[in-house]
């Protein structure tokens, strides 16, 4: 056992090593509680952070339960990503994607007959469910494996050191922790309108959903709504999206309205400034949506087979009886410090859980894992929650990592800051004759020295794929002079980054006019 | 061709250009702002000795006397007073005509050349030719057509100098033959990426219907409708490109050039011959690939020029070669269902990463491609059904055998076209089919650049010799001093499953730095949307050759799976950036990607754990 973790070390410079052995002998020698550790919710972080605290001895319990839907849906371990969240959405996607793959295929010669194909929306859940079954049940191996142990049901605190729960069997038990890391992330919000929670869905239940969408009313314009509404669309339902105030808020402001200008030019259609009123169900089982023009004060309706909320998620701090423990929330969230520590010092919280946090799975696994180092293996690094890189999965996708355009003007002022910016055109794009009107790319960076990048964004295709790296590059301090001293691969589209040279300033056209020279 | 699809393509590209054309002043101080380049002095005493053996691997080769170090200011002088008189402005004490073979006879002193030492390089003074309007037909005269000499040619003439690029095509063996724009364009890059993913969409077919798509994924391509897109879409480049010629004002010769002397140029045009003069000149002629020398060969056999324009089905297809050329030749045609096999001499992928081509190798064999191996061809001949016999040998085994192909597809590399260069009356020294260059792209001759395949030693690749032509431009034009890296250039092989790479291999980081120095971390993946239509995720590897000690500096970064290209790109800029193991696993993921597996790498290969993932998002 110590061979195995001297051999896992040896990829850590030194000094951690040497940390690591110090601390991991101090660490299991408090028996005054059952555990070292407890860790309130089964999803991304807090099972990473479970996974990483076993490995340097500690014992660890984790909870996770899951409350159904109103619509009655529930899931398995894993927490949100796993669930109702980054899998199956990309599979989704990934399945509107290959619905246009066919329609490129004929383009290319291949004798498809792509006339009215339709995706067995039944088929595709059950192949989304089965995956995530089977990650499922590698977790669960997983944690046995790792002797992480696990019980599901909500955890609640009872004073800030012991947490009581129900067993299976209805028992109620009390267990003891040293540290108490809250997990527990968040779930989508409904309306408070008539109707909202019993005829309407959200994104917990989509990618369960036994019924076709149809007709579906998406309502809220943050990614997860806009990605809903893709893959929709893309798989032949026909989404229309209710936006309150603006799209993609927090993002950068000219992609955000390029992503929502491509859904138009896709044929998805926009409800502006409108807020639903009431959801009723017709006799025929449609639901008839009563909603405001905030702007016009008019008032209109139309009916829907699917109603979808996407208005934005609350962290599930309720059952959490936080108050026996002394833990202050904001809103329905809880405010952390840079370590991850709540008010109260053994009481950690990681993942979407946090106040003022990216609300992303990495994030989460990321600093769960360097928590558990810093608890357990006298580490002292600290999750760096700056420069995230992040992708929306629309048709285009949309990725970027850094400030977008408006932050980096609040930080530094306008005059201080070049943004670079190009259209390009995808080569693949030309034989199916695919709308290259929103592939652009922007680089946003310091104007002096040696023109230090403060962001980079990005729609196109595989928008994910192209941005990761450059989010390394970000982090190495990449500049203007070393992105345009960098050679491109061709043809690419993620090579677009080393061909940037118009600036807005210039007010040049940054349409692109030759491709291979 | 139809003239409605260029409009809808590309009026909106034209009005752009003209505008872009009569900005394109102020483009000069922008770019040439952004672009100047200062060594960056972060780098301690430490890694700038790596530095200095990391920039050796790529300039082993120039180790000849080649004179250029410094100009010869005598026939500078004499060019800029107008007093044209070729003869004096060769290089002192070299006979020009001994030279077209160089390297036989030549002591060979210890040569350090400044490309070794990028800090040296940069410390260089960079040589100018300012004197434009001089007694010549043209400031510059590039020959080739292609990527690096349009690039070169175009950004001249946005700094005012008096440019023209001959482009001439010599047709194949069987007689294809292609417009301007050179082999990316034509028979390179593009045709290959739109073939690849005609391939990959076949693929996607058969995930549609995984996904649950009502589609019957029985499905064959017709190739000629393939060709014929991709051949209108180049065609469409083609003429994208003249009209941008026309626009920027770089006069275009579509004629076959030879030296006549060092400042004076041949032009064999289809009315006639011309002579040319300029004071400088970029040889940018790039190369062809090679038959090889047995019976049949060229009578029967085609190549990547051929390939993509080829007016019948491939069928059965031999592709001899291992190098990227063939395998992606093979991987696309294998994806459009034909049957291809790979005839390897030695290895695969020569030059790149080991064990990262002997997956790439495997993977196409998962999909059913054969490779013979350390096999040889001997002879083709043409049977009387039309079909093609092919006799080659094991080079091990001494075993002969045949077999029978509807096509043979010759990939065995490419050579550079100086031949018809008649580069002696010029003083211009080659290697072989190639030619030296220093640091600034230089010819022994000081008033001759190359820049593109051309050049002896230095990665073959479009992006590249697009860089070093246009920045070759800005140094002879525009007060620049921005030299081309060739260092850390990332490239991608279009395979089904794709390859891509930017830095060392692990064995030459071995060789380098001593096994004991380096650290590689590894693991195989599995791609999100490979569960469901259930792809094989068994060569899905990533690895990062780095630093053992230290700051742990990243030293080459290798990707196996889908979209390689696009996900190395940014981990190039970030290896030039300086990225770092620490860095790298302290970069957070995007999930779920693939290229976010880089973030997630922790088993190191010295550790002997298995690399194999065990869970997806915790």
């Amino acid at each position: 056992m110590l061979m195995f973790k001297a051999l896992r070390n040896s990829r850590l410079p030194r000094s951690v090593l040497l940390l690591r052995f110090a601390s991991s002998a101090t660490t299991t020698s408090n028996c005054k509680y059952d555990y070292d550790l407890v860790v309130l919710g089964g999803g991304s972080g807090g099972l990473a952070c479970a996974k990483e605290a076993v490995e340097y001895g500690a014992h660890v319990l984790c909870f996770d339960f899951v409350k159904p839907t109103p619509a009655g849906t529930k899931w398995g371990v894993g927490g949100t990503c796993v669930n109702v969240g980054c899998i199956p959405k990309k599979l989704m996607h990934q399945a509107s994607l290959l619905g246009e793959a066919v329609h490129e295929a004929v383009a290319y010669g291949w004798n498809v007959n792509d006339q009215n194909i339709k995706p067995d929306w039944k088929k595709l859940v059950k192949s989304v469910q089965d995956h995530i079954k089977s990650v499922n049940w590698v977790t669960r191996v997983d944690l046995r494996d790792k002797k992480v142990e696990y019980v599901n049901s909500i955890g609640r605190f009872v004073d800030p050191h012991t947490i009581e729960y129900i067993q299976k069997q209805g028992e109620r038990k009390q267990l003891t922790a040293k540290y108490v890391v809250v997990a527990v992330g968040g779930r989508p919000r409904y309306p408070s309108i008539p109707g909202a929670t019993e005829f309407g869905i959200t994104s917990d239940d989509i990618f369960s959903y036994e019924k076709e969408p149809g007709r579906t009313l998406v309502v809220g314009a943050g990614y997860v709504g806009l990605e809903c509404a893709c893959f929709l669309k893309g798989l032949g339902y026909d989404p229309t999206v209710m936006v309150r105030s603006i799209v993609l808020r927090g993002f950068d402001r000219q992609m955000s309205e390029f992503l929502a200008a491509m859904m138009l030019e896709r044929g998805i259609r926009f409800l502006n400034t409108t807020i639903p009123l009431a959801v009723e169900r017709r006799a025929d089982g449609k639901l008839l949506v009563k909603y405001q023009n905030t702007t016009t004060k008019t008032d209109g309706s139309d009916v829907f087979d699917t109603v979808l909320w996407a208005i934005g998620r609350k962290g599930l701090t309720e059952d959490l009886n936080l108050g026996a423990a002394g833990v202050q929330t904001y809103n329905d969230k809880i405010i952390v410090d840079h370590t991850e520590a709540t008010n109260v010092p053994h009481i950690f919280a990681v993942g979407d859980i946090i106040y003022g946090r990216p609300e992303l799975t990495p994030v989460a696994i990321l600093s769960g894992r360097l928590l558990a180092r810093r608890l357990f293996a006298g580490s002292t690094q600290l999750m760096d929650y700056t420069d995230v890189a992040t992708t929306v999965f629309t048709p285009l996708e949309y990725s970027c990592v850094g400030m977008s355009e408006e932050m980096a003007i609040e930080k530094m002022g306008a005059e201080n800051i070049e943004v670079f910016h190009a259209y390009y055109k995808p080569t693949e794009f030309f034989i199916p004759q695919k709308s290259v009107r929103h592939c652009y790319l922007k680089a946003v960076a310091e104007v002096s020295g040696d023109q230090k990048i403060l962001g980079l964004h990005y729609i196109g295709p595989v928008a994910g794929e192209v941005i990761q790296g450059f989010a390394a590059a970000l982090k190495s301090g990449l500049t203007v002079k070393t992105l345009l001293n960098t050679v491109g691969i061709h043809p690419t589209t993620a090579e677009e980054f080393t061909r940037l040279s118009i600036t807005k300033r210039s007010g040049r056209d940054p349409t692109p006019a030759s491709c291979c020279s | 061709m139809s003239l409605t699809l260029w409009n809808s393509r590309f009026s909106v590209t034209l009005v752009r250009q003209q505008a872009t054309m009569f900005m394109s002043s102020s483009t000069k101080t922008i770019a040439a702002n952004s672009l100047h380049y200062t060594f960056n002095n972060n780098f301690q005493p430490q890694q700038h000795q790596i530095q200095n053996q990391q920039q050796r691997r790529y300039s082993t080769t120039i180790m000849k006397p080649i004179n250029t170090a410094l100009p010869d200011k005598g026939a500078r002088r004499t060019s800029q007073s107008g007093n044209r008189n070729p003869g004096k402005t060769l290089p002192q004490g070299r006979n020009s005509l001994e030279s077209s073979t160089s390297d036989s006879g030549i002591n060979v002193p210890p040569f350090n050349h400044p490309h070794c030492d990028r800090q040296a390089m940069y410390q260089q003074p960079v040589r100018k030719v300012k004197p434009l309007r001089g007694n010549y037909d043209y400031d510059l005269v590039v020959i080739g057509g292609g990527s690096g000499g349009l690039s070169c040619a175009k950004e001249a003439v946005a700094h005012g100098a008096r440019v023209a690029c001959l482009d001439f095509v010599k047709p194949t063996p069987i007689g294809t033959k292609w417009g301007v724009g050179g082999t990316c364009v034509n028979v390179g890059c593009i045709p290959k990426k739109l073939m690849h993913q005609a391939s990959l969409l076949g693929e996607a077919v058969h995930e549609a219907a995984a996904y649950g798509w009502n589609v019957d994924d029985k499905i064959k391509p017709d190739w000629n409708k393939l060709v014929s897109s991709v051949q209108n879409h180049i065609k469409s480049v083609n003429w994208v490109t003249r009209v941008d010629l026309r626009d920027k004002k770089v006069e275009y010769i579509n004629g076959l050039g030879s030296f006549v002397d060092p400042h004076t140029l041949s032009a064999k045009l289809k009315s006639g011959d011309r002579t040319i003069t300029a004071q400088t000149f970029v040889i940018a002629v790039g190369g062809r690939p090679r038959y090889p020398n047995i019976p049949g060969a060229v009578e029967y056999g085609i190549t990547s020029d051929d390939l993509f324009s080829l007016d019948r089905e491939p069928g059965k297809t031999l592709v001899v070669g291992a190098g990227y050329i063939g395998l992606e030749c093979a991987g696309f045609l294998k994806g459009l269902g034909y049957e291809p096999t790979v005839m390897v001499r030695s290895i695969v992928l020569r030059g790149f990463d080991q064990q990262m081509a002997n997956l790439v190798a495997a993977s196409m064999e998962e999909r059913g491609i054969p490779f013979l191996r350390k096999t040889v061809p001997l002879s083709v001949e043409k049977q009387s059904d039309g079909r093609l016999l092919v006799k080659y040998e094991n080079t091990e085994t001494g075993e002969i055998d045949s077999d029978v192909f509807d096509t043979v597809l010759w990939a065995i590399g490419r050579k550079g076209l100086v031949e018809d260069l008649n580069l002696h009356n010029a003083g211009v020294l080659t290697h072989k089919d190639k030619i030296q260059v220093d640091c600034e792209e230089t010819t022994n001759v000081p008033h001759i650049y190359a820049v593109g395949d051309i050049i002896y030693g230095k990665p073959e690749l479009t992006p590249v010799a697009v860089l070093a032509g246009r920045l070759l431009a800005r140094r002879l034009y525009a007060d620049s001093d921005l030299r081309m890296d060739y260092a850390d250039v990332a490239t991608t092989v279009f395979t089904p499953l794709e390859y891509a790479c930017v830095g060392l291999s692990e064995e030459d980081a071995v060789k380098t730095y001593g096994a004991e120095e380096i650290e590689v971390f590894h693991g195989y993946y599995k791609p999100t949307e490979f569960f469901i239509p259930q792809k094989s995720v068994r060569y899905c590897y990533v690895k990062a050759v780095a630093q053992r000690s230290g700051e742990q500096r990243v030293y080459g970064l290798h990707y196996l799976g889908p979209v390689a290209g696009e996900v190395i790109q940014g981990f190039a800029a970030a290896l030039k950036s300086g990225l770092t193991i620490p860095t790298l696993m302290n970069t957070v993921g995007i999930h779920p990607t693939t290229a976010e597996e880089f973030t997630r790498l922790s088993i190191t290969k010295r550790s002997g754990l298995d690399p194999t993932p065990a869970s997806c998002c915790s």
